[in-house]
């Protein structure tokens, strides 16, 4: 009996728990490979229309270029949009905005529920910046959305496009070694991002991103999977030189770099770290948050 | 010698060692090295170590020390192949090539002009030199170089400041394998990418900078 009223009460209490929901995730669906050619190409600069839109489209780009400096009150790290999102949000498989904007709303397992792409890109400085979001309705996230949806001009709404997101990297058999991701980050990486992956500044503002410690993505942001960083990097890095690592040397170096404490997961349960990865982390791809690592727990955070 | 006199020379060795290592590169800026070969840099370089743009002789003053020692021992190695700067490096010994290079780079320099990357890049020049071209996998110039050309650690040098002439140069070394000394060959497959005219174009665009900060 018991199973059956609490199905009643259950059906009484929300007339949509009566019918099952579908809740895969949206946002986060198989990107298509690099086999599919990029067949979308946005409009030029050239083409931004000299009016009130138009502007809007500058004021957007000019916050995601420049995203620290002209919005330190919502970035709380040295991060900028065009970090992760190459040559300005247009470069494929470097997590275009043209690909991401046609695809929301969408349902994100994430938070649980629809999202808009305000939304979707509050979470960008919620976790990626590690900072405070700003509301949906101000003014720069007017300009954010404004210069994406001019980035997507005639691109057809709903319709994974080639070239969206990072192309998976499937896991080597093997997995991945530490040691051998910290000789690659020593070669490759560390003449942009630094020995300890400080980044790299010029009059206290940063030039190269760095890629761990306080100023970086904190342990929320979709980077801190492996899966996520070694799919960044096997296309992006180093800049200029996409697909010269091996996808073994790009999971080595993403585990590499992602094994280092960074600012806390703001989702932080009850100040701990346990009941923070069984919530949030456990089923996130492939992610050290929670685990122990040489005898320590990673993922206590930084301090500023 | 009792041990107290020693330490105590010894310390006004330690205590006096910056100051006489500036004054010794000032002293190989201004009159050369002790072997004759390696002679004074100002000749060519310029008293104020800023250059001669008309010559094409690349502006020292506030570069990098690691990035100046590093392009002395690469003179030397042949990594960087220059007739000139050759034997000049090579009559450096390695303690007068690193004095050298911490006084060049204390010299003074006029600062990158303060042009952000935030500015949508409407001609083809300044989109090259903020954006690149990534359909060729041009990174932007400044996104490595630092805003406005400034440069960046010891791995980057500025390209504000330095005469057009130079900048040409240095792209059309990497072109024809005379300079392979790039950290990672992050400039060989750039400067590879590149057109003649982007080049001249690109090396104007940092020798002369023209366009300042916009606000959006």
């Amino acid at each position: 009996m018991k199973p059956i009223i609490a199905t009643l009460l259950l059906a009484m209490g929300s007339a949509q728990a009566a019918t099952p929901i579908a809740m895969e995730d949206q946002s986060q669906l198989k990107v298509p490979g690099t086999q599919a050619a990029v067949q979308f190409a946005p409009p030029a600069e050239s083409q931004i229309p000299d009016n009130a839109f138009g502007q809007m489209v500058r004021e957007g780009h000019a916050l995601f270029v420049d995203t620290r400096r002209l919005m330190p009150e919502a970035v709380g790290n040295g991060m900028n949009c065009s970090n992760c999102h190459l040559d300005q949000g247009r470069m494929a498989f470097s997590a275009p905005l043209w690909g991401a904007y046609p695809m929301y709303p969408a349902y994100r397992r994430k938070n649980d529920k629809v999202n808009t792409f305000a939304e979707r890109i509050q979470g960008c400085f919620q976790f990626s910046m590690n900072g405070k979001p700003p509301a949906a309705d101000s003014p720069q996230m007017t300009a954010l959305s404004v210069y994406s949806y001019w980035l997507s001009t005639n691109a057809p709404t709903a319709v994974e496009a080639p070239g969206r997101g990072y192309p998976e990297v499937p896991q080597p058999k093997g997995g991945y070694d530490f040691k051998r991701g910290k000789q690659v980050y020593r070669e490759q990486c560390a003449i942009c991002h630094g020995d300890q992956g400080e980044g790299q500044q010029v009059a206290g503002e940063y030039v190269m991103p760095p890629l761990w410690g306080k100023d970086s993505y904190n342990w929320g942001a979709g980077m801190h999977r492996i899966n996520t960083a070694a799919s960044f990097i096997k296309y992006n890095m180093p800049l200029g030189k996409p697909g010269s690592l091996s996808d073994q040397q790009a999971w080595d170096v993403a585990a590499w770099i992602n094994r280092h404490e960074r600012p806390q997961d703001p989702r932080l349960l009850e100040g701990s770290v346990e009941k923070t990865r069984l919530k949030f982390h456990a089923n996130d791809g492939v992610n050290l948050y929670g685990q122990k690592v040489d005898g320590m727990v990673i993922g206590q955070g930084t301090t500023r | 010698m009792n041990p107290l006199s020693r330490f105590a020379i010894s310390t006004a060795l330690i205590l006096a060692w910056p100051v006489a290592h500036a004054a010794e590169g000032q002293k190989i800026f201004t009159q050369g090295g002790a072997n004759p070969a390696a002679m004074a840099c100002l000749g060519c370089h310029g008293p104020d170590a800023k250059g001669i743009a008309a010559a094409g002789f690349p502006r020292l003053a506030g570069l990098s020390a690691g990035y100046l020692n590093k392009q002395l021992q690469d003179f030397r190695s042949g990594s960087r192949k220059q007739p000139v700067m050759e034997p000049l490096a090579k009559a450096l010994s390695a303690q007068e090539a690193k004095a050298v290079s911490e006084y060049l780079a204390s010299l003074p320099s006029a600062p990158a002009s303060d042009l952000r990357r935030q500015q949508i890049a409407t001609d083809p020049v300044s989109r090259l030199a903020l954006y690149g071209d990534w359909d060729r996998q041009i990174p932007g110039c400044v996104q490595c170089h630092g805003p406005g050309g400034s440069g960046v650690g010891e791995h980057f040098p500025p390209l504000a400041g330095q005469p057009a002439a130079y900048l040409v140069a240095q792209l059309n070394a990497w072109r024809d394998g005379s300079r392979s000394n790039d950290p990672n060959q992050l400039m060989v497959g750039v400067a590879k990418a590149m057109t003649d005219a982007e080049i001249t174009a690109v090396a104007e665009f940092f020798a002369h900078p023209l366009a300042q900060e916009v606000k959006p």
